[in-house]
C-alpha cells in the first residue's frame, strides 16, 4: 500500500473530517445509550448493538410497508422503529434483568444471551440479506474537488440535535433529576420515594431507543443487515471505556475522537491501523486511568 | 460472534420453499434414512447418490447462497427427471456454512461422517474454500467448488478439490486485460476486498495489464465487512484512466452508490466485476451514475437476444429467472446470474464423471476424481449453457468465455466476448501426480 496522497491536502482533510464526523455523530448517539444504561443501572448491556441492528431492520420494514414518498416512510421509521425497540427493551428488562436483581455479572451473561436471541430472531424473520432503505432525500453536495452525500451532512446535524435533547432531558427536567438521583445512590433514592424499578426499566428502554434512532438515521447510507450490530457494539464499548463509564460528557468527547481519528487515519493510512490505534488507546486508558477520562470510581 | 443457524435438510426433488415448509418432516426422514443406510448401504444399489451441498445460507454470502441453491435444485431435478446418475436418483443434502471458513470445515466433516454423502459440492467464497479444502483432503472426500478463486489451479489445495464448472480469476482478468488496455486506458487504479479473492484480482490483473504495456498506479484494499467507502476514494490518483473495482458482501450497493456520488459526471472509465453488483437491482436510486460503465459478467444477467447463448433461455426458465435477471416470482429478487451457472455445469460434470467411473459408492471416490481429471473439454449445450469449456485435469481448473458488458439504458449489454484461448495460462501444478 503506497498511501500516496492524490487530492490536495486541504480538500482531502475536509473529506476525511466529514466522514469522521458522520461516524462520530452516530457513534456518540449509540454510545450514550450504552453509557446511560451502565451509569444508572450498572448493567453492561452486551446486546446494545443488536438494538441498533433492530432499529435499522425495523426502518426497512416500516418504510417498505408504506408506499408513497421515501420522506414519509423515513419519518414513520424514525418515530416508530425506536419506539418498538424501546418497548422490546422494556420487556427484556422486566423479564430478564429485573429477575436477576441487576447483578452485574449475571446481567452480562444474560445480555449475551439476549444478543443471540435478537440476532437469530432477525435472521429468522428478516432473512440473511442486506436490504437497502431509501434516503428521505437524495442530493449531492458538489465541492470543487469531490461530491458528497447531502444526506450524510443531515445525519451529523440530526445526531447533534438528538444529543442536545438528551442532555437537556438529563439536566433540565424532573425525569433527568430522578435518573441522576438513582445513578448517584440507588438506596437513598428509593428511600426518598423514587420508583427505582420503573426508572431502571425506563432507562434501559431509553438507551436501546437511542441506539435505534442512530441506526434509523444511518441506515439509508448503508443497508439493513442482521449482523450489523457487532461493529457499533465494539466501538461503543471502546468509546465508553475511553470516556469513562457512565459519563455522558466523556462519551461524546471520546466518540468525536474515535470517529474523527478513524475517518482521518483510514484515509491517510489504513483502516486496520485506525482499529489498532483505538484498541491501544483503550488499553492505555485501562492501565493508567481505569475510570476513563471523565469517569468517577464506582460507588 | 456470528453464531449461525444450522439447517439440516434433505431436499430431494423439492424446491427450497417446499423444503422449508416440510423441514420438520424432512428432518425426521433424514434421521430415519440414516438408520437404514447405515445397515443396508452395500445391499441397495438403487439408493440415492448423496451430494453434500455446502451452502452460504447465512453470513456475507447469503444472496449468492440463495441462488446457488435454486440453481442446484433446478439442475438436480432435471438430472433426476432424466433418470438420475447410473440409474440412481440424486439427493442434495444442504448444510449452511454461514460463509465462515471454520464452520465450512465442520460442514465438510459433517457431510463425510454424519450424512455420509458421496461428495461435497457448491462452495463459493474463497476463504471458505481455503478453510474447508484441507479437511476434505484428510477425509478423502471429493470437493467440487464453484468459487472463481485461483487457489485450486495455484496448487495450494489438494487432489480432492476440483473446480470444473467455473473459471478462475487469473484466467478471467488475463483474457480481459487486452480489451481494457486498448479500449479504456492503461493507467489503472484497483479497489478490491482485502482477502484471498481480492488478492487474486490484485496480483493477476496487475500482471495482465503490465503485459499490455499498462500499469496499476494504486491498489486500494478494503476490509470485506466495511460499511462505508467514501473515505477510500480520495486515494484514487488524479491521473487514473481506468478505475477497476471488485467488491463483495452485504454493502456492495453502498459501494457503487458512493462511487457515483464521489465522482458525479467527471469520472474516469470504470471497469468493475459484476460481483460489486450481484443480487443488486440496477434500478436502485443512486445507481444512475453507473450508466456507461463496464462490467465483467460470467454469464450475462440480462437476456441478450443476440444468438450468442442459444441455451440461455432454457437454463433461465428452469432456474426461474426472467429476462432482466430477476426471480420469476419476485422482480425485486435479483439473481447472482454471472456466477450461479457454475453449480448447474458442475453438477453435470459430476454426473458425467460418475458415469465414466461407473461410480458405485464412497469406495470409488478416487476413480471419480481420475475420471474427471481425464476430461478435456465440455461442448456448449443444455448441460453447459454458459458456453463451451476446456478443462485441465492437471490443475483441476476449467477455462471458458468471459463477457464484458456496458450499462446501457439501465441494463447490461454485452460489448465484448473473449475467446477461451485468451484465458489459458501455463499450469502451476499437477494434481494428478499427487497420491490419493
Amino acid at each position: 500500500m503506497d498511501g500516496s496522497i492524490c487530492m490536495d491536502f486541504g480538500p482531502y482533510l475536509l473529506l476525511a473530517s466529514l466522514e469522521g464526523a458522520v461516524q462520530a455523530a452516530v457513534l456518540a448517539l449509540t454510545a450514550v445509550g450504552l453509557s446511560l444504561v451502565f451509569g444508572v443501572m450498572r448493567v453492561v448491556n452486551v446486546a446494545h448493538g443488536e438494538f441498533f441492528m433492530l432499529g435499522a431492520v425495523l426502518a426497512w420494514w416500516i418504510s417498505n410497508m408504506l408506499t408513497g414518498s421515501p420522506l414519509f416512510g423515513f419519518l414513520a421509521a424514525l418515530i416508530f422503529a425506536p419506539l418498538i425497540v424501546a418497548g422490546l427493551a422494556a420487556v427484556a428488562d422486566r423479564l430478564i434483568l429485573k429477575r436477576l436483581s441487576y447483578d452485574p455479572e449475571a446481567t452480562i451473561v444474560a445480555t449475551i444471551g439476549l444478543l443471540y436471541i435478537i440476532q437469530q430472531g432477525a435472521l429468522t424473520l428478516f432473512g440473511p440479506d442486506a436490504r437497502p432503505v431509501a434516503a428521505p432525500f437524495d442530493f449531492r453536495v458538489s465541492f470543487p474537488w469531490f461530491g458528497y452525500s447531502g444526506y450524510k451532512i443531515f445525519v451529523i446535524l440530526a445526531c447533534v440535535l438528538v444529543l442536545l435533547g438528551v442532555w437537556a432531558l438529563l439536566t433540565r427536567t424532573r425525569i433527568g433529576l430522578i435518573m441522576r438521583a438513582t445513578q448517584f445512590d440507588r438506596e437513598t433514592a428509593q428511600a426518598f420515594g423514587i420508583p427505582v424499578a420503573r426508572v431502571y426499566t425506563g432507562v434501559f428502554a431509553f438507551g436501546a431507543m437511542l441506539a435505534a434512532v442512530a441506526a434509523v438515521l444511518i441506515v439509508p447510507t448503508q443497508q439493513a443487515y442482521y449482523l450489523m450490530g457487532l461493529d457499533p457494539l465494539l466501538l461503543s464499548f471502546i468509546v465508553v471505556i475511553i470516556g469513562g463509564l457512565g459519563s455522558l460528557k466523556g462519551t461524546v468527547l471520546a466518540a468525536a475522537v474515535i470517529g474523527l481519528s478513524d475517518g482521518i487515519i483510514t484515509i491517510f493510512f489504513d483502516p486496520t491501523l485506525a482499529k489498532i490505534l483505538s484498541t491501544i488507546l483503550v488499553a492505555m486508558i485501562l492501565v493508567f486511568r481505569p475510570t476513563g477520562l471523565f469517569g468517577t470510581a464506582t460507588r | 460472534m456470528t453464531e449461525q443457524k444450522t439447517q439440516s435438510t434433505i431436499t430431494k426433488f423439492f424446491t427450497r420453499r417446499d423444503t422449508l415448509k416440510t423441514m420438520g418432516a424432512a428432518a425426521g426422514l433424514a434421521a430415519g434414512s440414516q438408520l437404514l443406510s447405515g445397515r443396508y448401504a452395500q445391499a441397495q444399489s438403487s439408493e440415492p447418490i448423496k451430494i453434500g451441498f455446502q451452502a452460504h445460507r447465512t453470513g456475507i454470502g447469503a444472496s449468492y447462497g440463495r441462488w446457488y441453491e435454486r440453481t442446484t435444485m433446478a439442475a438436480t431435478q432435471l438430472i433426476n427427471d432424466a433418470g438420475g446418475i447410473n440409474g440412481r436418483p440424486v439427493e442434495i443434502v444442504t448444510e449452511d456454512d454461514g460463509t465462515d471458513p471454520k464452520r465450512g470445515a465442520e460442514v465438510v466433516e459433517k457431510f463425510a461422517i454424519q450424512h455420509k454423502t458421496d461428495i461435497v459440492f457448491g462452495t463459493l467464497f474463497s476463504h471458505v474454500v481455503i478453510g474447508s479444502a484441507p479437511r476434505a483432503g484428510e477425509l478423502k472426500i471429493p470437493y467440487f467448488v464453484v468459487s472463481e478463486g485461483h487457489h485450486v489451479a495455484s496448487g495450494k489445495l489438494n487432489r480432492y478439490v476440483l473446480q470444473p464448472g467455473i473459471t478462475d480469476v487469473k484466467s478471467q482478468v488475463q483474457s480481459m486485460a487486452p480489451w481494457v488496455g486498448s479500449n479504456l486506458g492503461k493507467k489503472v487504479t484497483m479497489i478490491f476486498p482485502d482477502f484471498a479473492f481480492g488478492h487474486d484480482h490484485r496480483d493477476y490483473f496487475s500482471a495482465a495489464i503490465a503485459a499490455q504495456g499498462g500499469e496499476v498506479i494504486e491498489k486500494i484494499a478494503i476490509p470485506p465487512t466495511e460499511q462505508s467507502f467514501f473515505k477510500y476514494f480520495p486515494r484514487i490518483p488524479k491521473e487514473t484512466e481506468v478505475l477497476y473495482h471488485v467488491m463483495v458482501g452485504p454493502a456492495v450497493l453502498t459501494f457503487v452508490k458512493e462511487l457515483g456520488e464521489f465522482f458525479g459526471k467527471d469520472r474516469p472509465q470504470i471497469f468493475g466485476f459484476i460481483d460489486s453488483l450481484e443480487a443488486v437491482d440496477l434500478a436502485n436510486p443512486g445507481l444512475e451514475a453507473l450508466e456507461g460503465t463496464y462490467f465483467w459478467e460470467g454469464f450475462p444477467r440480462y437476456a441478450q437476444n443476440d444468438g450468442a447463448n442459444p441455451h440461455d433461455a432454457f437454463y433461465r426458465e428452469k432456474v426461474g429467472v426472467d429476462a432482466n435477471g430477476a426471480s420469476l416470482s419476485d422482480p425485486k429478487d435479483i439473481s447472482t446470474y454471472a456466477h450461479m451457472f457454475g453449480c448447474w455445469e458442475t453438477l453435470y460434470i459430476i454426473k458425467q464423471g460418475m458415469e465414466a467411473a461407473d461410480y458405485k459408492g464412497p469406495a470409488d471416490r478416487a476413480k471419480l476424481i481420475e475420471a474427471v481429471e481425464s476430461f478435456t473439454d465440455f461442448p456448449e449445450g443444455p448441460e453447459h449453457p454458459q458456453g463451451a469449456k476446456i478443462f485441465n485435469g492437471q490443475t483441476h481448473q476449467v477455462f471458458g468465455i468471459q463477457n464484458i458488458s456496458q450499462v446501457t439504458d439501465g441494463k447490461l449489454k454485452v460489448v465484448h466476448r473473449t475467446s477461451i484461448e485468451d484465458s489459458l495460462y501455463e499450469p502451476e501444478v499437477d494434481y494428478t501426480k499427487m497420491a490419493f
